[in-house]
């Protein structure tokens, strides 16, 4: 059982706008592409990679919904990407034996030290969000690290200093910055747009928020003018065209 | 406790290589990271135009493409019976002499024996510059089953079309509407657009029979029927006319709305512009009531005007226009039922893009100078912009609609202005500025001139006197005279059937027709494999090159592997499909981040070699020697015209040139250390109004896309259509066979007039009830994936998806399987329930299913137990009308492949283990991929 730090000074975090987030997987893979070559870490593996059930490990997936509005209307589809949302209170990290899950103090981000994990797998049943997976071939357990070696890594240019989904997601719906700060670019975002802890009802605090879905289907209403009394005959239209030509 | 550090650091590669991404169509700049001489990771080039730092799923997972188990690793030669996938390898010297012993004897005797198409090839005017120099007219790339729909429409209106010429202005509109978007197309450039104007809440609407993707996140869906985009587009149309929310000084002055078209029923030059001595269209200036030519400066163009000149009474076009789409057909109301939208939508939609275009106006304070030298203080725009693809061109009635979205497009003045449409170069480029056709074949000599072009009457036309097609695809005939970029669908039923003659060879490229490239997919497998009465195959021989074991390799008789993208030189050329943006010229290249490890070479170096073996002008020198080492060495010495070759950047051995200058021995390597690009920004006052703008057409001059100016309007009334249909009439010497007659009458009308897609016409509607779709996820691309163990993870399932409406009517259950009947074939498929979707249409993504034994796939993978492809369902040939003839299931005016016009009927089927038809298992020619990947272990 492994202790939380009672507060963090900086709260690491993603913010994801299901306004905008098209569903292409880019984060899926850009994901998989950097932390599968990450120094320190097991590779991602997958089993059956070319087979009847393949099996690979992925620290981030997305799920499409679809959803019909209570209110009537056509249905809509929402794109849902989903990793480690790197709780305050994370179940994840106070349920592990061995004290390979642990949360920082200095930025929030919820880790596992790969050396200590034994790949029991409790960590995985107690995070609510399904945001853990045992890699197969190494027999610890995986999970989004905010891509702890990009966002301080001094090799890469600072503006690459971001986690790798946030560097390659095509329409901008990834954001990475302090939410414990008011004052941060995502935290004014999250204000703005409404952004929404997942499944609060848990109790788990967590640090990633989601932008809510705009609403759809609201768009357009209204009909246009005739622009002269019959100008919706053709022997009407030449009429207004003609006195609109002169007034040009 | 090895916990990492607080701010860990680690080194992330050796080396970073910058080339250009090959997961799709986009092109891309990549950062490849290289560790121990091996390709690390991938990410987004940040300075590249494209996509400026971000990169797509399958971009990122390109390792795993140059890794693929399915790679071929040697030249193949067929030694079982075709199809079977029994090959032994063999040299490269074995493989030419092959290639060149049935080759040779073709040039020499019947060049036009060869039948040389390419797939997703992106260096056209490499391989079809080969094509020319070896004779034969039968070369096209996939255009014709793609999107030529799109693009003739484009460049015959105005002068440039969606995706790779033109753009929406994304920093400046305001609204976005997406008609029949597919995903694969301008993939990043698009998503980039719809975050920018999410994030500034700019609307996007979607107009599509599913919401999925782009139009999940659109802020309105219109769910539209398949193939009534252009009864749509006309009740919008409409809708302007009638309320007059038309941009009148745009039209008078940047269109051809104010020509005067004879309207004098029967005269000889009816329905043609009234020209003056110099052949210049006349208009009416309302200043002073007089015919002047339209590019006369200082005049104000009539566009009501309606006069008698010579006795013969001639109208302004708009007026026309205004007849055709005032009239009842096109009210919201009479649309609605079939379009699957409420009228009120429809007004509600025309009421928004004119308030967006007329009361959102941006004004920039940029002064320009048009062509007649006519000074203007402001840039004045209209925020709104279009993009449209596949949805709207692959049907047979695709050609019109796309050229009714560009005429909403004019009428709203939102082309080439702040907050519209705006053209990348090359384009704008009018017909009149492209090539016309040529395929006029003579033993041992060079064709007579480039393939592709634009005809713009019937004497263009590629028909022999005796009436007799040139070219086995039929391309440029009356069946399909606009077909600007070939009709590669036709070519394997064209040939089996010797219609309308026979060939020898088939060579192809990068294009798997024997799956899901190909319409009617069993039945072009059996073309491939039947044979005539004397016991040889009915198409002698068919050559083929690949980069892995697709579908098609095991129908060649000879496979020339290729590389990967990462291991190969190429050019996204300025005078191909190029990378511009429409702020800037660009293009770019690939080179060799690795070099192969198997003995595979790039296919265009292959051609190199051939073309030299085969003694092809402009591959060998006076000496007969070979002109060029490999395609390296062709991309920086061939100069297609003096001074103009296929990379613009860095010409001139000093590097000065820029579009112009002499070939430069450095270029590649200026290429690479600029990260594998280069891009010329157009100037500020030329940036926008380019077809008129005098500072545009002298910038394009001065870096070589024209070599004079050539400043056009748009065509609202389309003249070179209204040729083909005078000719339909009865003008003129060169005329149409009788039983096309009508056909282009309707098809050809010169401003366009919806008319229902051909199947839709000609089966019983009670029959075949609904519509049924293909898109590819955005994911993958074409049947590339499934060797990817990344992206198979995403999708390597999937299942017919039904709306609502037909899962209860018929009862359907999750789980349940369904038999999918057109009036060409059957198949059985898993079916699933989507709500997002048109009432009276199902669709499927597209080339997940795989044959058994390809791919380097399993055999009981899921792509090849359940995955299924609809390309059974859809005829090449339109069903018989008992006339004996064959109809090609293509538009009338293009030869676009009309695959979305399909017509199903769908019952339940018992429960299933496997999806029919079911093919034998392929031998593989590369084995099966391995159980586990663990990528990334070599670099800890």
């Amino acid at each position: 059982m492994t202790d939380l730090p009672r507060s963090t000074e900086r709260k690491l975090g993603l913010v994801i706008d299901l306004d905008t987030c098209v569903g292409c997987h880019a984060c899926v893979i850009s994901c998989k592409g950097w932390n599968t070559v990450s120094a320190d870490n097991a590779p991602l593996s997958d089993f059956d990679a070319y087979g009847p059930d393949p099996q690979g490990t992925f620290l981030n997936r997305v799920h499409s919904y679809e959803v019909t509005p209570e209110e009537g209307g056509a249905a809509q589809v929402v794109h849902f990407p989903r990793s480690c949302l790197h709780c305050e209170d994370a179940p994840c990290v106070t349920v592990c034996p061995t004290g390979a899950s642990f949360k920082r103090a200095e930025d929030g981000i919820v880790l596992v030290n790969e050396d200590d994990c034994m790949g029991c797998g409790l960590c995985a049943w107690a995070c609510p969000y399904g945001a853990r997976e045992l890699d197969l071939a190494a027999g610890v357990m995986k999970k989004c690290t905010l891509c702890i070696d990009r966002i301080y890594n001094e090799n890469l240019p600072e503006e690459d200093r971001v986690p790798a989904c946030v560097r390659s997601c095509p329409a901008g719906a990834r954001h990475f910055g302090d939410l414990g700060d008011p004052d941060s670019a995502v935290s004014r975002l999250v204000a703005e747009r409404g952004g929404m802890e997942l499944m609060p009802e848990c109790g788990t605090r967590p640090v990633n928020r989601y932008l809510p879905p705009r609403p759809r289907d609201r768009a357009v209403k209204g009909s246009l003018e005739n622009a002269a009394e019959d100008s919706a005959r053709p022997s009407g239209f030449l009429g207004w065209l003609d006195r609109a030509l002169e007034a040009l | 406790m090895a916990r990492p550090e607080p701010r860990p650091s680690p080194p992330v590669s050796d080396e970073v290589r910058r080339t250009t991404c090959y997961m799709c169509a986009c092109r891309c700049g990549i950062n490849v990271h290289m560790q121990n001489g091996q390709v690390k990771y991938i990410e987004g080039n940040r300075d590249h135009p494209v996509n400026r730092g971000v990169l797509c799923a399958k971009g990122s997972a390109g390792i795993m493409q140059h890794l693929s188990p399915a790679r071929l690793r040697a030249p193949l030669k067929r030694v079982g019976p075709r199809g079977s996938g029994e090959f032994e390898e063999i040299s490269w010297d074995e493989a030419y002499e092959i290639a060149t012993g049935w080759l040779k004897p073709l040039r020499e005797n019947a060049p036009e024996k060869l039948a040389f198409f390419t797939g997703r090839d992106q260096s056209q005017s490499f391989t079809g510059y080969w094509a020319q120099a070896f004779g034969t007219p039968n070369y096209a790339a996939h255009g014709g089953f793609c999107s030529v729909n799109m693009a003739a429409a484009g460049i015959y209106t105005l002068g440039g079309a969606f995706w790779e010429f033109g753009q929406p202005d994304w920093e400046r509109t305001k609204l976005l509407v997406l008609f029949g978007v597919a995903e694969d197309h301008d993939s990043n450039p698009i998503k980039i657009g719809i975050g920018q104007l999410k994030a500034r809440g700019a609307k996007v609407i979607g107009v599509n029979p599913i919401r999925s993707g782009y139009n999940a996140v659109a802020d309105e869906w219109f769910g539209i029927t398949p193939g009534t985009d252009g009864l749509f587009i006309g009740a919008l149309i409409h809708e302007l006319l009638r309320a007059g929310r038309i941009d009148l000084d745009y039209l008078a002055r940047y269109t051809n709305a104010p020509f005067l078209v004879n309207v004098e029923s029967g005269h000889e030059a009816e329905g043609l512009f009234l020209r003056g001595e110099d052949g210049h269209a006349l208009v009416r200036d309302r200043r002073t009531g007089r015919l002047v030519p339209y590019d006369t400066r200082g005049i104000r163009p009539d566009l009501a005007a309606d006069l008698t000149h010579d006795g013969a009474r001639h109208r302004a076009a708009l007026t026309l226009l205004a007849e055709r789409y005032l009239s009842d057909k096109y009210s919201p109301a009479a649309v609605a039922e079939r379009c699957g939208i409420d009228a009120a939508r429809i007004r509600a939609l025309a009421a928004e893009l004119a308030r967006v275009a007329f009361e959102e106006e941006i004004a920039l304070d940029r002064p320009w100078t048009d062509w007649k030298g006519e000074r203007h203080e402001k840039m004045i725009g209209r925020p709104v912009s279009f993009h449209a693809m596949r949805g709207i061109s692959a049907h047979s009635n695709g050609f019109q609609t796309a050229r009714a979205l560009h005429i909403l497009q004019i009428l709203l003045g939102s082309v080439e202005v702040p907050g519209g449409f705006r053209f990348k170069p090359p384009y704008p480029k009018p017909p009149e500025a492209h090539p016309r056709p040529h395929g006029h074949a003579a033993p041992g000599k060079p064709l007579d001139g480039p393939h592709l072009g634009y005809p713009l009457g019937p004497e263009h036309l590629l028909v022999g006197e005796d009436g007799r097609p040139l070219r086995i695809d039929k391309a440029f005939t009356w069946e399909h005279p606009l077909s600007v970029h070939g009709l590669m669908h036709m070519v394997i039923a064209n040939a089996h059937a010797g219609d309308p003659y026979p060939i020898d060879t088939l060579f192809l490229y990068m294009a798997n027709m024997a799956w899901n490239s190909s319409m009617n997919t069993a039945e072009t497998i059996a073309m491939l494999t039947d044979r005539g009465d004397d016991g040889e195959y009915v198409i002698p021989r068919i050559i083929y090159s690949d980069a892995y074991s697709s579908e098609m390799v095991a129908y060649a008789d000879l496979v020339l592997p290729d590389t990967t993208y990462l291991e190969r030189h190429d050019c996204i050329s300025l005078l191909d499909r190029p990378i511009c943006e429409a702020d800037a010229a660009a293009d770019a290249i690939r080179w060799p981040v690795v070099e192969p490890d198997r003995n595979v070479k790039g296919f265009q170096t292959v051609l190199v070699e051939l073309g030299a073996r085969l003694g092809l002008p402009g591959f060998v020198n006076a000496d007969g020697s070979p002109k060029y080492r490999d395609y390296a060495d062709y991309i920086v010495n061939h100069e297609r015209r003096p001074g103009v070759g296929p990379l613009a950047g860095w010409r001139n051995p000093d590097g000065s040139g820029q579009g112009r200058g002499a070939p430069n021995p450095d270029q590649l390597e200026r290429y690479i250390e600029n990260g594998g690009f280069w891009i010329a920004h157009i100037p500020e006052e030329a940036r926008f109004y380019k077809p008129w703008n005098a500072a545009y057409q002298e910038w394009a001059v001065k870096i070589g896309l024209y070599d004079s100016a050539q400043p056009y309007v748009f065509n609202l009334y389309s003249e070179p259509l209204r040729r083909f249909q005078r000719a339909a009439e009865g003008h003129g010497p060169i005329q149409p066979p009788e039983h096309l007659r009508a056909r282009i009458r309707t098809a050809f009308t010169p401003i366009p007039d919806w008319y229902p897609p051909f199947e839709e016409e000609l089966v019983d509607e009670e029959a075949f009830p609904y519509h049924a779709l293909t898109q590819r996820p955005m994911h993958m691309y074409h049947s590339w994936g499934s060797q990817n163990a990344w992206l198979r993870q995403i999708t390597n399932a999937h299942k017919l998806y039904l709306p609502a409406e037909i899962w209860e009517e018929k009862g359907f259950e999750e789980g349940d399987w369904a038999w999918v009947t057109s009036a060409h074939g059957r198949i059985k498929v898993p079916v699933g329930r989507m709500d997002a979707l048109n009432g009276k249409t199902m669709w499927t993504w597209n080339a997940i299913g795989k044959r058994r034994g390809t791919w380097a796939l399993h055999p009981d993978a899921p792509e090849a137990v359940k995955g299924f492809i609809i390309n059974h369902l859809i005829g090449e040939l339109l069903p018989p009308r008992g006339d004996g003839m064959r109809w090609a299931n293509s538009d009338p005016v293009t030869g676009q492949a009309a695959w979305f016009d399909l017509r199903v009927a769908i019952e339940k089927a018992p429960r299933g283990e496997e999806a029919e038809p079911v093919f034998p298992e392929i031998a593989s020619p590369v084995g099966r991929g391995p159980g586990i990947v663990r990528f990334g272990e070599a670099f800890k």
